[in-house]
């Protein structure tokens, strides 16, 4: 794993000797993970490799029972991380309004009242999000919704954005849309990006590194890079170089399924 | 537009009409059964000398004092039951392990009509007003309790988890989500609360010494044998039920919009 990082690659998030049990079960001994700053890195595997779990431990959201897990050599409780769940209807907070919903983080850190209408308004504006903020969430489309946790999770301005599946909920003319507002968003902020995917296509395209994990007790089977420049648009998906990086991909994945 | 306009309130009209025609039938079958003496007119008046008692009996009778004591009551013991039922089941709820110690005491105390607990109500309060209070009270309680209780276990935990990614301190996870998610749940215990308080206060008012209220003056025309008289306040007090349960259903459309 850390030989495949080269001179100009920084670890964002540093992942060391992590280790998870889980009812008896060792779901994680001893692994190693780094995380580049300024990529997106997807993260994809069978089922049951503790994908999920990986992300909570590192957000902090489930305990671990071993190891250190570092951010720019910060423990967690210095570092600010954003967090895009999976299902946007059971995230947001339904009794806030959409601009509410948005500020809530900051309002969590003390922030004034005018000085989060600011930077709301800034966040909004920067990525050109049109949703109308004074309606409340289940007023708003999936996609809207989804975008509406996206602006929360960024509105502190994150060091590390963490999403787990954040398209699984949506239909696909939406997640086409969203995936380009990630990109632009990626693109604008050249915030560190982890996603969680379950579709090896779509983490191929999103990432610059996939990370493949193999089945539990879980270890990084191989990192496959994939440099293509962005925006990435649907001519992307049939050049010779992602055809190269999936099929490396799915090589990779289906010789750990059959292990 | 105008053929709009048409379309719209003739479709309102026949809502109104299926709505009201049950009813309607009611009184037409009671005004039938009445005018051709089918049933004693002893016991039945008609709905027409009824009503005209009802109306007699707020404006120029003492209807409206009983109705007041009535309400007072039912007010008076459902905020007890609130004020005590709501923290308690806050603070049993947020531990699966404290409900469970006390699960069999709530579900025995919550099968055992509260009625059958006048005699001990008396002997500890004494017979005036406040005994009767207590009862109906302590029957609320433990339906708003239950419910609360029920509400905070079952809150979604996603928010919660949303809400400590954020950072958000324990305070805050509990007043700015655990309190929402439970919103919806107390509702219902309120509404329910409130309807069997008012049951218990009426029974109360029969049987348990009492000078004014509805039950009061039910128990009192039925002796008299003032069937008018009785029919009319049996009315007024399903008004008061009716009115409790639709204000409770009116603030719970307003405050838990989201659902």
């Amino acid at each position: 794993m850390i030989s495949s990082l080269t001179s100009e690659d920084i670890a964002q998030v540093t992942v060391r000797d992590l280790t998870k049990r889980f009812a008896g079960r060792t779901l994680y001994e001893n692994f190693d993970l780094d995380i580049i700053k300024g990529t997106i890195t997807c993260i994809f595997g069978p089922n049951g490799c503790g994908k999920s779990t990986l992300l909570n431990m590192i957000s902090g959201l489930t305990p671990y029972d071993d190891g250190q897990i570092l951010f720019d050599g910060k423990p967690l409780s210095e570092t600010k991380i954003g967090y895009v769940f999976q299902n946007y209807r059971d995230a947001l907070f339904p009794w806030l309004k959409a601009i509410d919903n948005i500020e809530y983080p900051l309002k969590v850190r003390g922030i004034p009242r005018a000085e989060r209408k600011q930077r709301v308004g800034q966040l909004v504006d920067s990525f050109g999000i049109k949703i109308n903020l004074n309606a409340y969430p289940y007023q708003l489309s999936g996609g809207q919704q989804q975008l509406l946790s996206i602006l929360r999770a960024l509105v502190t301005q994150p060091e590390v954005l963490f999403l787990d599946e954040p398209f699984s909920a949506l239909d696909y003319e939406t997640t086409l849309s969203i995936r380009d507002k990630l990109q632009t968003i990626f693109q604008t902020s050249k915030l560190t990006m982890v996603m969680i995917s379950h579709d090896l296509e779509e983490a191929v395209f999103m990432a610059d590194r996939v990370v493949l994990l193999t089945k539990a007790p879980t270890r990084v089977a191989e990192v496959v890079r994939f440099s293509a420049s962005r925006p990435r648009t649907p001519e992307t998906l049939t050049s010779f170089d992602f055809v190269k990086a999936k099929s490396r991909c799915l090589e990779v994945f289906q010789r750990e399924v059959r292990r | 537009m105008a053929r709009n306009l048409a379309r719209r309130v003739s479709k309102q009209a026949i809502a109104f009409l299926t709505f009201g025609s049950g009813t309607l039938g009611v009184i037409v079958l009671w005004w039938i059964a009445a005018r051709l003496e089918l049933i004693n007119p002893l016991l039945l008046p008609g709905p027409f000398a009824t009503i005209a008692t009802l109306i007699a009996s707020t404006f120029q009778g003492n209807l409206l004092e009983d109705f007041g004591s009535t309400l007072y009551r039912t007010l008076y013991a459902f905020a007890v039951a609130s004020a005590f039922g709501i923290p308690l089941g806050v603070i049993i709820g947020s531990s699966r392990k404290v409900y469970r110690a006390f699960e069999f005491l709530i579900d025995f105390f919550r099968s055992t009509p509260a009625t059958a607990m006048f005699p001990l109500f008396l002997v500890i309060f004494g017979i005036d007003d406040f005994s009767k209070i207590a009862v109906a009270a302590f029957a609320g309680f433990l339906v708003i309790f239950f419910n609360v209780a029920y509400g905070v276990m079952n809150a979604r935990k996603m928010r919660i988890l949303a809400a400590k990614v954020m950072g958000a301190p324990l305070w805050r996870i509990f007043f700015d989500v655990m309190f929402f998610e439970t919103i919806p749940q107390m509702f219902i215990g309120l509404r329910t609360a409130v309807s069997l308080v008012l049951v218990i206060i009426i029974v109360a008012e029969m049987f348990v010494g009492s000078n004014d209220g509805m039950g009061h003056r039910i128990i009192d025309a039925q002796i008299i044998y003032d069937m008018e008289q009785m029919y009319a306040s049996i009315i007024a007090t399903g008004i008061m039920g009716f009115g409790l349960n639709l204000l409770f259903l009116k603030a719970e459309q307003k405050f838990v919009h989201w659902k």
